[in-house]
Order: C-alpha cells, then structure tokens, then sequence
C-alpha cells in the first residue's frame, strides 16, 4: 500500500470523523475541545507530551496516530502549538449565542490584530465567511508559533482553518 | 601533519553526533566541514521537527544545530569550517582550509589562518564519513536557466541568507522537501503559485500538504513541467498533466507567469569522497542512488572508515543523528577497550531506529537498510 | 529582495556592511554572507556563461555541491560564490567559459 493520500490532500470529513484524535459531534457541543487532523501513521509524538490532562495518546510505536480521550480534554489548547504538523485546532461551539471560535496556528506575517475583521478559510484555502479576531497568543512557550482565534457562525466551525493571508510578494521586505 | 585519533567529514547531525561521542570517550577528534557554519542542513531548517523527544521534536532545526555544535565544543571537538577534504588514503585526509573570511565563526586551526587557501594533511586512526546529500535534477527544456534552482538551495537563500531568490515561484515535487519549502517561501514573503507532482500522489505528510492548502496553494498531482523559458532567466513555466504512462496529455499545457523554478525531486548520497576512499558502493534507489556498502557498526569495506547520517542512505535529520552517534560509539570502541555501557547504548540506539523506521512511511528504509548492512556483514572487516 | 521580517526567525539583524564589485558595480552586502546570497538580494541572477554555446547559469544547489555558480572572484576563477562568503573590497565577475583570458 502506497503511504501517501490522494488529493485533495487535506483529510476529509468522514476521515476525520474515523480518526482517533477527533472528537464527536456530542464532545463539541459541550464546549473547548481540540480536533487533532492527523490520519497518518508518521513518526511523531510531541502532542502526547504537551498535554496536561494527559488526554492525548501515541504510545508505541511512534507511527500510531493521536487518540484524544475526549472526555479529558478540557480545552487549553496547549497542544496547538506543540504539534510540528500544526493539525490540531481548538474548538468552541459555545464562544457565545450563535458563534463558535477556532483556534489555529499561524506562522505567517503580518500577525492580525485582536478586534480584527478576516476572512476565515477552509482547508482548501478558500474564503467562506467572515471572522472576528478573538485572541492572538506568542508566548515563549509557543516556540514561534503564534495561535490566532477566530469566532465566526457556528454552522462554520467545522470548516474554518486559517485566515485569508496578505497577498503580495513585498510584506517581508524593507 | 596533524595526528588525531578520529577525523569526522561533515558537521551535519551525523558528523557532529558521531564527534560528541569519540570526545566523550577521550579521543582526540576533529571535524571537518567545507561550509562556513557548522550544522550541515540544520541550519536552514526552521521547521519544528517530527519525531519523539529523544529526537528533540517539536524543536526547529536550526536550534537543534546550535545544540549540536554547543555540545560537541564542550566535548572538546575540534571544528573546522571551510575545509574541503578532497582526498584520503592511507587514513590521511588531504584537506584545503579555505579562508576567504578574515574571521570564519571558528577559526581553522593552527597554521591554516593566514593565507586564502591552504593545503593541510591529517591523519587519523578513525574517519567517519557524514558528507550527507544532494539534490536531484531534473532535465526539462530551460532547466539550465537562471531561476530554476534545487527547493533547497532555495530554503538556504531565504532561511539562512534571507534573501529571496524570487517572487513568484512554482514548486516541482510534492515529498516532504517540495511541501516544506513551499510553506518556508511564504513564511519568507514569496508567492507559491503551484506545487505539481508527476505521480497521481502527493509522496510527502499529509499534514504539510494541509498546510499549503489551506494557504490556498493548488497542489496538483499527475502534473509534470514541460518547459522554462525567458530571456537568460526565468519567465514562465509550461506545466501539463501526465496520463498512467507518464506521457503529456495532449491539451493540458497551462502556462504560468514565474520568475523562479524549485525543484524538489529527491536527494542523492554525496559518496564522492567515500568512493574516493576506496569504499565499496552499492546501488539502492530506496535510499537515495550509491551508497557506501557498511555493517551494522557503520563501518564500510576500508578498515577504519565509517559512514553516518544520509551518505548511508538517505533520511531523515532524527535518523541521522542516531546513526551518527552509532558510527561514532563504533569508531571510538574500534580504538580500544570498549566501554561498559556501549553495548547497552549501540542497543538503544538500534531500537529506537527501528522506531523511525517504521510505519508506511519509513518501512521500505528499513527493508533496504536491512539489505544493505546484510551486504556490509559479509563484505566488511570483522571485528 | 531580503527577507527584513520573519514570523519565525524574527527581524534581520543589523551586521557591519562591506562593499563588493560585481563587474565593476559596487554592492552593500552583509558581512558573513556568501556572494551568492549578496548579489541575489541586488537582483543578480546570472553568475557565468557556458564555455561552448554561451548559455547562462545561476544559483543551482546553493550548497556548495553543484558548481553551477562559480563567478572570477579577486581574479581566480572556478570560485563557488554559494559557500564564499563575502569580504571588503572584493571583485567578482561573470565568468564566461572556463574563467581564463575571457573564454
């Protein structure tokens, strides 16, 4: 069997519904739970260490895919920027009446700015809705990796992945 | 001439692993490296690392590369940069000690300072060969044109020289190498039109693939490029989709408008100098092309020399700095009493290479590495 | 063009300047860099000419391994300008063929 997954190169709702690292439609409604997209068996465990509630499990071998005990999880998002694939994203169904967030890394500049409106991706880049900038959390402890909340409809929160980037070839110049 | 118990080419994560651990055990160890940092690829590598914490995963490469080279200073390895070994025999190394830089980040030793470029002759009781890999090409109509470059010369201009090579770039490959690099292009403000790939698969993680999605870059697979052209640099690229026999479907040219070409198709072992060396190579596509045929000691067919890191087949950096320390324990071991506790670390060691060897991406590495040290049994000097 | 800001490695660093000569045009390059890295960042992308049909080439492995990048540098031909880093007062020139008398 071939390792590697065919386009759209981005796992697929029923795949993620299969993995064991994300949460059921009933965990989601409860409030802040992580969704680990990760479906393949690579050599990598750093989610497995990052997570206090020791809700996060790779075990050996280092191949096997994150299972997340839902039910430990308590929504730190801790993880989101522990994991070297940057696949898991942090959930809320409940951010307020009507709106979710999510919370994804993003490596990118220029940062946005909390208060923000963006334009909220899916996993295939592009744009549905829009976003309102919740949070944008750099701790030393991220390792560069900044994490970005969004809060956007709630009927988007399983499709939102990232925002929509600056274009344009001159933002890292002098 | 200077004398030294182990010489090590290459300051990469093999080279410098396999150093810490022949300083450990108090033999007098240099390393050589023709680059003028020490590192190897590390250093340009600013991803966080897969891998386990014995791997430092989750850490990014060029941090990694710092450690190495604090750890391997503190073990008392001599390094030399910008020094090219260009022959060995009779466990000599002919070395050139280039010094273009008034004030290299370590200064080569000894007499070497002064003049541009200086010839220097060691001789070591041990050599361990880490000269890692290089990219593949790739021949189109235009590939000689200025802008196309190797994905990772790329990723050394933006990542390690800041500089970028081009704004608008098309990626050639879609393994781990050609999805990492597409990703560190926009990190560094280039704008990636599109990452094809010849096979109907993307070969690389999923997850780096999700990354570049989601970024809105297509990856399309089943895509080859036909051509680059432009007046004496690049301008535009023609790509096409390929059909089950790799031939061009009729029809399907797209032209694009970019100014640089990376080519991310696979590394090759640089066995130049261990086939200089004498060193018997065998041909392992699996692993990257010609590799110094070894035993499960990374010890090769010529007495005394060792192999580490992607010279003996190309992997990964978490491989590399395990097989790094192996050669190293080996070659130390090899000079006199064995250590207590080598034993119980060559084992550690070996397991936890099988770790990474496993899964559906790393299994076939260790079916053929399996072969290979099967070959390097029979071939190589017995203990 | 250089990379001034960096999500991951931060701000470009302030480094002493030195001048070089590419072809006779003075360039500001960063000390420690290559040559490469200088004349890639001035829009330089052709470092020589092929000794029979002319062609240009510029950067290929950009680690020292290919030699698609060797310009006439301080006069010496065959100078990988990938791995050499820069210093004052340095001449560097397109070579054409092998580097020697202009052919």
């Amino acid at each position: 069997m071939s390792p590697a997954i065919n386009p759209p190169s981005y796992p697929s709702q029923q795949e993620l519904r299969n993995a064991p690292g994300y949460p059921s439609q009933k965990r989601l409604e409860k409030g802040p739970v992580v969704a680990i997209e990760c479906i393949e068996e690579i050599p990598c465990n750093p989610c497995e260490q990052a997570c206090p509630q020791h809700a996060i499990t790779i075990g050996e071998p280092i191949t096997n895919c994150p299972h997340l005990d839902e039910d430990k999880c308590i929504g730190c998002g801790l993880c989101v920027s522990q994991c070297p694939g940057l696949a898991i994203f942090l959930i809320d169904l409940t951010h307020s009446q009507g709106s979710a967030s999510v919370a994804f890394p993003h490596e990118y500049l220029p940062l946005p700015k909390e208060g923000q409106t963006v334009r909220a991706v899916n996993r295939a880049g592009e744009p549905i809705c829009s976003a309102t900038v919740v949070r944008v959390q750099n701790p030393k402890t991220n390792g560069q990796t900044p994490v970005v909340t969004v809060a956007m409809p709630r009927k988007y929160a399983t499709e939102v992945r990232g925002i929509l980037r600056a274009q344009g070839g001159k933002k890292n110049g002098g | 001439m200077r004398e030294v118990d182990l010489a090590v080419v290459g300051a990469g994560p093999a080279g410098l692993t396999a150093a810490i651990e022949g300083a450990k055990r108090g033999y007098s160890t240099v390393v050589l490296d023709m680059n003028p940092r020490p590192g190897g690829q590390l250093i340009k590598q600013i991803h966080k690392f897969f891998g386990s914490r014995e791997h430092r995963a989750g850490t990014r490469g060029i941090e990694i590369a710092d450690t190495l080279f604090y750890e391997a200073a503190s073990a008392g390895v001599e390094v030399i940069v910008e020094a090219e070994v260009y022959a060995i025999h009779d466990s000599t190394l002919e070395v050139v000690v280039q010094t273009f830089a008034e004030d290299s980040l370590i200064l080569p030793s000894e007499e070497a300072t002064t003049s541009r470029s200086r010839p220097l002759s060691i001789a070591a009781r041990r050599i361990v060969l880490a000269t890692g890999g290089a990219e593949n090409a790739l021949s189109f109509a235009g590939w000689t044109l200025p802008g196309v470059m190797g994905a990772g010369a790329a990723q050394t201009m933006i990542n390690l020289w800041r500089v970028l090579p081009g704004e608008r770039i098309l990626m050639v490959g879609a393994g781990n190498v050609g999805l990492i690099v597409s990703y560190q292009l926009m990190q560094a403000g280039g704008e990636v039109v599109a990452v094809i790939e010849a096979t109907p698969r993307i070969g690389g993680y999923g997850v780096h693939a999700a990354k570049i999605r989601r970024a809105g870059i297509p990856i399309l697979t089943s895509h080859t490029i036909v051509s680059a052209s432009g007046e004496s640099r690049v301008e535009r690229a023609v790509i096409a989709k390929v059909d089950a026999s790799w031939e061009i479907v009729p029809g399907s040219e797209q032209e694009l408008e970019v100014d640089t070409i990376c080519i991310a198709v696979g590394l090759y072992p640089n066995a130049r100098l261990a086939s200089l060396a004498g060193c018997e190579l065998h041909y392992f596509p699996g692993l990257g092309g010609w590799i110094p045929v070894h035993n499960s000691r990374m010890e090769t067919t010529v007495s005394g020399i060792y192999v580490a890191g992607d010279l003996s087949g190309v992997e990964e950096a978490s491989t590399a700095l395990e097989e790094g320390r192996l050669a190293g324990i080996c070659a130390a071991a090899s000079l006199g009493k064995e250590r207590a506790g080598d034993h119980d670390e060559i084992k550690a060691i070996e397991g936890r290479l099988l770790g990474l060897r496993s899964g559906p991406f790393c299994q076939h590495r260790q079916d053929a590495k399996q072969e290979l040290i099967g070959i390097g049994e029979a071939q190589c000097p017995q203990q | 063009m250089r990379v001034v800001h960096h999500p991951i490695l931060g701000n470009l660093p302030e480094v002493q300047q030195v001048r070089i000569w590419v072809d006779g045009k003075e360039i500001a390059a960063r000390k420690g860099e290559p040559i490469a890295a200088a004349i890639a960042a001035a829009g330089i992308k052709i470092h020589r000419h092929t000794t029979k049909r002319e062609e240009p080439r510029g950067i290929f492995c950009g680690i020292g391994q290919c030699t698609d990048c060797v310009m006439v540098v301080n006069g010496v031909p065959n100078v990988r300008t990938c791995i050499t880093p820069v210093t004052e007062g340095m001449t560097v020139e397109t070579q054409h063929g092998a580097g020697r008398g202009g052919r």
